[in-house]
C-alpha cells in the first residue's frame, strides 16, 4: 500500500461520510413530513420552502444551547456513550456496496462486521442511561440491553440464509448473486421477515422504542442528555435506521441493481429510502409493544423461525444441487 | 523497527495497559469499559494476523454478547457500597512478587524460541486464497466434528441446567 492508494482512501472516506452525515440531517425533515401528512397536519412550514431548511435551524439551535450535565453523573461515561455510538453506526458505513465495485473496504466478513457495530452501538446506550444517575435513564438504558441481545441473535440467525445462498458473507458478492433479478427476497423470505422486525428492535424504533419510551420514561436513556451530546444520540439512531435498510436492501433487494435507464446509485439510494419511508409509517401506525410480550416474541417466536429458516433452506440447496 | 513491529508493540503496549486499568479501577462499570477497548484491541490484533473471522466473532460475541451481560449484572448491583469495600486483600504482594518472577522466566525463556516456517496444508496463502471463514468452516465440520459436537453438547447442558434454575418450583 503506497501514499496514493492512503490518500485515496481517504477521500473516498470523508466524502461518503460528508453525504451521508447530510442524509441523516434532511430524512429528520422527511420523518416529520411524512408523519405529519399521515395524520392531516402540514409539519414544519416556516423555514424555507415547505420547512426545508429546519434541519440546518435545529442544528444551529442544537449546537449552540446549554450542555447540562447532571451533578452525580459518572462524567467520563457520561460524555463518551454519545460518541461511541455515533461511532459505531457512522463506521459501519465502511462496507457497504454503493455501486458496482465502490465501497470504502471490501471486506470478506462484511456482515458480520456490521453485526458487531451494532452490537458494540449498544454500549452507547446502556453506558449512557447508566451514567446519567437517574432512574428513567437507567431503566431505559437496562431495557435497551435486554432489548438488543435477544434481538441480534434473531437478527445473525435471519442473515444465514442469505449467507448459505450466496455462499459468502462479502456484501459485493452478496449483490453479484443476486443479479438479472434473482432477489432473495423471495426464497428468503421468512428470513427477510425476521430481519426486518429485529432491524426495527436494534434501531430502538417504533414499535419496540422502550428505551425512550416518551409515555412512561419521560426520553428514557436520553432524559439527561441536551445539546450536542443528544444529538450525536439522535444522529446515532438515525444513522443506524439507514445502515439497516442498507444491509436489507443489499442482502435482500439486489443492492443496486435496476434497469439500466437511472445509474445504479440512485436505485440503490431509492430502496433505501422506501424501507426508511416503511420506518416511518410503522411509527406512524402501530403502538408501542409491551415489554415482556416483546422479549417472548424475540425468544419465542423469531429465533425458532429463524432456526427452522436455516434448516429449510439448506435442506433446498441440497435437493436443488 | 519496520511497520508491522510498530503495529504490534502498538496493540502490545495497549493491551497490557488496558488489563492493568480492568483489574485497577474501583468502578467495575468503568473495568467494563476498559474490557471493552481490551477486547476491541485483541480484535485488531487478529487482523494484523489475518484472521478476519476471528476478528469479527471476537467483537460479536465477547464485546457484544458477553459484556453486555457482565455490565447488565453490574448495573444491578450496589455500587456506592462495593466502592467502599477494599479491593485487594493483604496477600497482595505476595502475588505481585510470584507475578513478577514468572514474567521474569516467560522473558529468559523467549529468547530460545526459534519460530517455525508454517507447515501442512493451512499456509498463510491457502486461507487467504480460500477465505477463513471457509476455512475454518471446513475444519471445523470435517476434520473437527466430533470434538465441536461435544462443545455443542455440554453448552446445551448449561442452558438446560440454567432453565431448571430459574423455573418456579410448583408444589
Amino acid at each position: 500500500m503506497n501514499a496514493n492508494d492512503i490518500v485515496w482512501i481517504l477521500i473516498k472516506t470523508i466524502g461518503v461520510v460528508a453525504v451521508f452525515l447530510i442524509h441523516v440531517m434532511f430524512v429528520q425533515l422527511f420523518e416529520r413530513k411524512a408523519i405529519a401528512h399521515m395524520q392531516s397536519r402540514m409539519g414544519p412550514m416556516r423555514v424555507g420552502w415547505h420547512g426545508v431548511l429546519q434541519p440546518i435551524a435545529d442544528s444551529i439551535k442544537l449546537f449552540f444551547k446549554e450542555d447540562i450535565i447532571p451533578t452525580n453523573s459518572d462524567k467520563p461515561i457520561f460524555f463518551i456513550a454519545p460518541i461511541i455510538g455515533v461511532i459505531a453506526a457512522v463506521s459501519s458505513l465502511a462496507v457497504i456496496p454503493l455501486w458496482e465495485g465502490f465501497s470504502i473496504a471490501n471486506l470478506n466478513v462484511g456482515i458480520l462486521y456490521i453485526l458487531a457495530l451494532s452490537s458494540v452501538g449498544a454500549y452507547a446506550v446502556i453506558l449512557g442511561g447508566w451514567a446519567s444517575n437517574s432512574k428513567y435513564s437507567f431503566l431505559g438504558g437496562l431495557r435497551s440491553s435486554a432489548q438488543v441481545i435477544s434481538y441480534e441473535i434473531a437478527m445473525g440467525l435471519s442473515l444465514v440464509g442469505v449467507m448459505m445462498m450466496s455462499g459468502s458473507t462479502n456484501l459485493s458478492d452478496i449483490v453479484s448473486a443476486q443479479a438479472e433479478g434473482r432477489w432473495f427476497v423471495v426464497p428468503q423470505i421468512m428470513g427477510f421477515a425476521i430481519f426486518f422486525i429485529a432491524a426495527l428492535a436494534e434501531t430502538n424504533r417504533v414499535p419496540f422504542d422502550l428505551p425512550e419510551a416518551e409515555t412512561e420514561l419521560v426520553s428514557g436513556f436520553a432524559t439527561e442528555y441536551s445539546g450536542m451530546r443528544w444529538a450525536l444520540f439522535f444522529m446515532a439512531e438515525y444513522a443506524g435506521m439507514f445502515v439497516m435498510s442498507a444491509l436489507a436492501v443489499v442482502c435482500f433487494f439486489g443492492g443496486w441493481s435496476g434497469p439500466g435507464f437511472l445509474p445504479p446509485v440512485i436505485w440503490f439510494l431509492m430502496k433505501v429510502y422506501a424501507f426508511i419511508f416503511l420506518y416511518f409509517w410503522i411509527r406512524a401506525t402501530l403502538p408501542r409493544y409491551r415489554y415482556d410480550q416483546l422479549m417472548g416474541l424475540g425468544w419465542k417466536i423469531f429465533i425458532p423461525v429463524a432456526l427452522a429458516n436455516i434448516v429449510l433452506t439448506g435442506l433446498i440447496k441440497i435437493l436443488l444441487k | 523497527m519496520t511497520t508491522p513491529q510498530l503495529f504490534f508493540a502498538y496493540f502490545a503496549v495497549a493491551m497490557t495497559a488496558l488489563s492493568l486499568l480492568i483489574v485497577t479501577r474501583k468502578n467495575p462499570v468503568h473495568s467494563v469499559l476498559c474490557m471493552l477497548g481490551l477486547f476491541i484491541h485483541i480484535a485488531g490484533l487478529y487482523l494484523f494476523l489475518n484472521a478476519e473471522f476471528l476478528a469479527a466473532i471476537q467483537i460479536i460475541v465477547y464485546a457484544g454478547a458477553i459484556l453486555v451481560l457482565f455490565l447488565f449484572v453490574i448495573m444491578m448491583l450496589n455500587l456506592r457500597k462495593e466502592e467502599t469495600v477494599k479491593k485487594y486483600q493483604a496477600q497482595w504482594p505476595v502475588s505481585a512478587g510470584i507475578g513478577i518472577i514468572l514474567a521474569a522466566f516467560l522473558v529468559l525463556i523467549l529468547g530460545n524460541i526459534t519460530v517455525l516456517p508454517a507447515l501442512g496444508e493451512y499456509s498463510i496463502e491457502a486461507i487467504k486464497s480460500e477465505g477463513s471463514m471457509m476455512t475454518v468452516g471446513k475444519v471445523l465440520y470435517t476434520e473437527f466434528l466430533l470434538p465441536f459436537e461435544i462443545a455443542s453438547i455440554v453448552l446445551l447442558v448449561a442452558i438446560i441446567g440454567a432453565v431448571v434454575l430459574a423455573k418456579k418450583r410448583t408444589e
